[in-house]
């Protein structure tokens, strides 16, 4: 388990800065938009893949703390992966948010949400950007 | 005035949750005891179909269902309870007075007027409405204060021919009650009609239908004490005999015969084909007779003071914003400066409160209030200064730390 006072840290440290957040305008990148039909959190991410691997990803749009942060974590975890590479840390990021055994090696900062689990109104906040994510990666494996 | 600290004993909610800030009630009430009771009394001791039933218990609950027409008519004071439509609730009532205007009433190029900040339900039935006889939506132009304009609103008559006015009495996002009766004569002046979605106002400011001469007026139940699943529509009477069923089956129909024509029962019965909630009708009948007791002029003065109250406390934060300074209807719309809402409202959560965020289904109010999400807290009857007070509190401290803190 990580440090409480880390996890804010890393939060509010990719809340307020995050590296990832800017909108693309290069049509090698593909994009999925996902919004939430429940609250504001509307997100659009862009991916640029190559030879099966991911060689850039970025991210924009009006997110919560929870949303920011958890896609701009993704998209640095995921960026120089290979699609299989990043598509099995995105399964351990689904188990740690469902409350299943995980490898905590393979998410790094996005140990961060490992109790997000228990706040159930705000789990969905946390997979806005990863399922966006998750949807370009499988557009590139097809 | 009546005493708050008696009505919150009637609320098994609030006995059951005694350390619960319930500031949601204009997505949905708490109910009190005497109607869940109804609702129960139903299932336990008077389960039946109604009119079908050759027998006692079916005959003495069809009356009741018929005799809450009645108590509903006078509570709104409709001319007769004919004008009463039992339906599912205000979003099925809307799309009823829509279909029925695209079918029978719009033709291409007339004008549909209503507005851009409001609730979904009132919105959508029209676009609907206008994809199907080719009429157009305008909308009435919003001073960002977000009041409603009546000048602005007599000039969308001009050089239109504007058929039908869609508008709520009582704006579900800012809790304004809008100028009913000078928006109605306005538009009847232009030989207009009027279709009124009182969702939020019906629940706290006392609804007279004639002295407001609207000629539509939807609303449902469970936003005003009683049970979900049931609305009404009321409409003037003559127009409810012009219009047609949007369903169609056992209950609203005399006679069918094989050349497939169809003997409808009279207004309002046509309209309400299948079984319908019985226990809804009801506990409905309940929750208005609870609503009559307390007086709605105190209803509707206890919710002006609550907004009041809570608008004032705000005003002296210096980390808050209010987009709705002098709300009436019970409703407050604030954000924590610099904290996206639903972070605030995670953290507010945390503490036992219970707040919307959102765009509270007007997704584009935003060009009104220039924000895209805010913190709706909705109060009601039940609701009390101190616990206002104890969301101030709460609010004074709410820091982006905090907030991320509520999830760690
Ligand atoms: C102004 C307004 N209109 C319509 C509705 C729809 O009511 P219901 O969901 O009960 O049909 C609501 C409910 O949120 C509302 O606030």
């Amino acid at each position: 388990m990580m440090d409480k006072e880390i996890k804010r840290e890393i939060m509010l440290d990719h809340y307020n800065h995050p590296n990832n957040k800017q909108t693309v305008n290069d049509e090698r990148y593909k994009s999925v938009h996902n919004a939430s039909d429940s609250c504001i959190d509307d997100i659009t991410v862009f991916m640029l893949a190559e030879d099966g691997k991911i060689k850039d990803v970025k991210f924009d749009g009006i997110g919560c703390t929870i949303c920011t942060a958890s896609t701009d974590i993704m998209c640095d975890l995921v960026t120089g992966k290979d699609l299989s590479e990043a598509k099995a840390i995105i399964n351990e990021y689904y188990k740690m948010v469902d409350e299943k055994p995980f490898d905590e090696d393979a998410l790094e900062e996005a140990n961060a949400f490992d109790t997000l689990y228990q706040q159930a109104n705000r789990i969905k906040c946390g997979t806005i950007g990863i399922r966006a994510i998750e949807d370009l990666i499988n557009e590139y494996d097809k | 005035m009546f005493d708050v600290e008696k009505i919150r004993k009637d609320f098994p909610m609030i006995m059951n949750h005694p350390d619960l800030i319930y500031f949601d009630s204009a997505a949905t009430s708490f109910k009190p005891r005497s109607v869940i009771d109804t609702v129960i009394d139903y299932y336990e001791h008077n389960n039946c179909n109604i009119h079908r039933g050759d027998y006692d218990i079916s005959f003495a609950v069809s009356k009741r269902y018929d005799d809450t027409r009645k108590t509903i008519a006078r509570f709104i004071n409709a001319k007769r309870p004919e004008e009463i439509v039992y339906t599912y609730g205000a979003t099925s009532s809307l799309n009823i007075v829509a279909i029925n205007f695209a079918k029978k009433f719009l033709n291409k190029g007339d004008v549909i007027l209503t507005s851009e900040v409001e609730h979904a339900s009132d919105v959508l039935p029209w676009f609907k409405a206008a994809e199907q006889s080719g009429a157009i939506i305008k909308y009435v132009p919003f001073p960002k204060s977000g009041r409603f304009d009546l000048e602005a609103y007599e000039k969308c008559f001009e050089n239109e021919n504007v058929k039908i006015v869609a508008l709520p009495h009582v704006s579900n996002v800012l809790g304004f009650i809008y100028p009913m009766k000078q928006i109605a004569a306005i538009a009847h002046k232009h030989g207009a009609y009027i279709a009124v979605d009182g969702a939020q106002a019906v629940p706290h400011i006392k609804m007279d239908v004639q002295d407001l001469d609207i000629d539509f007026l939807s609303f449902s139940s469970h936003k005003m004490l009683g049970p979900a699943g049931i609305g009404v529509l009321y409409g003037r009477y003559e127009l409810l005999e012009q219009m047609d069923p949007v369903f169609y089956g056992g209950g609203s129909n005399a006679r069918f015969y094989p050349d497939c024509s169809i003997i409808l029962k009279n207004t309002p019965e046509k309209f309400e084909a299948g079984t319908p909630d019985i226990e809804g009708v009801l506990g409905l009948g309940k929750a208005i007779e609870y609503l009559e007791e307390l007086g709605m002029d105190n209803v509707e003065e206890y919710g002006k003071q609550l907004a009041g109250y809570f608008i004032s406390k705000l005003e002296k934060l210096d980390n808050v914003t209010v987009y709705n300074h002098g709300a009436e209807a019970g409703i407050v719309t604030f954000n924590v400066n610099g904290i996206f809402a639903q972070d605030a409202a995670g953290y507010f959560n945390k503490q036992g409160i219970a707040v919307r965020t959102g765009n509270h289904c007007a997704k584009m109010l935003d060009q009104i209030i220039g924000v895209n999400e805010t913190i709706r807290a909705s109060m009601y009857i039940y609701n009390t200064k101190d616990e206002i007070d104890r969301f101030v509190d709460v609010i004074k401290e709410t820091t982006l730390e905090k907030c991320v803190d509520s999830i760690l």
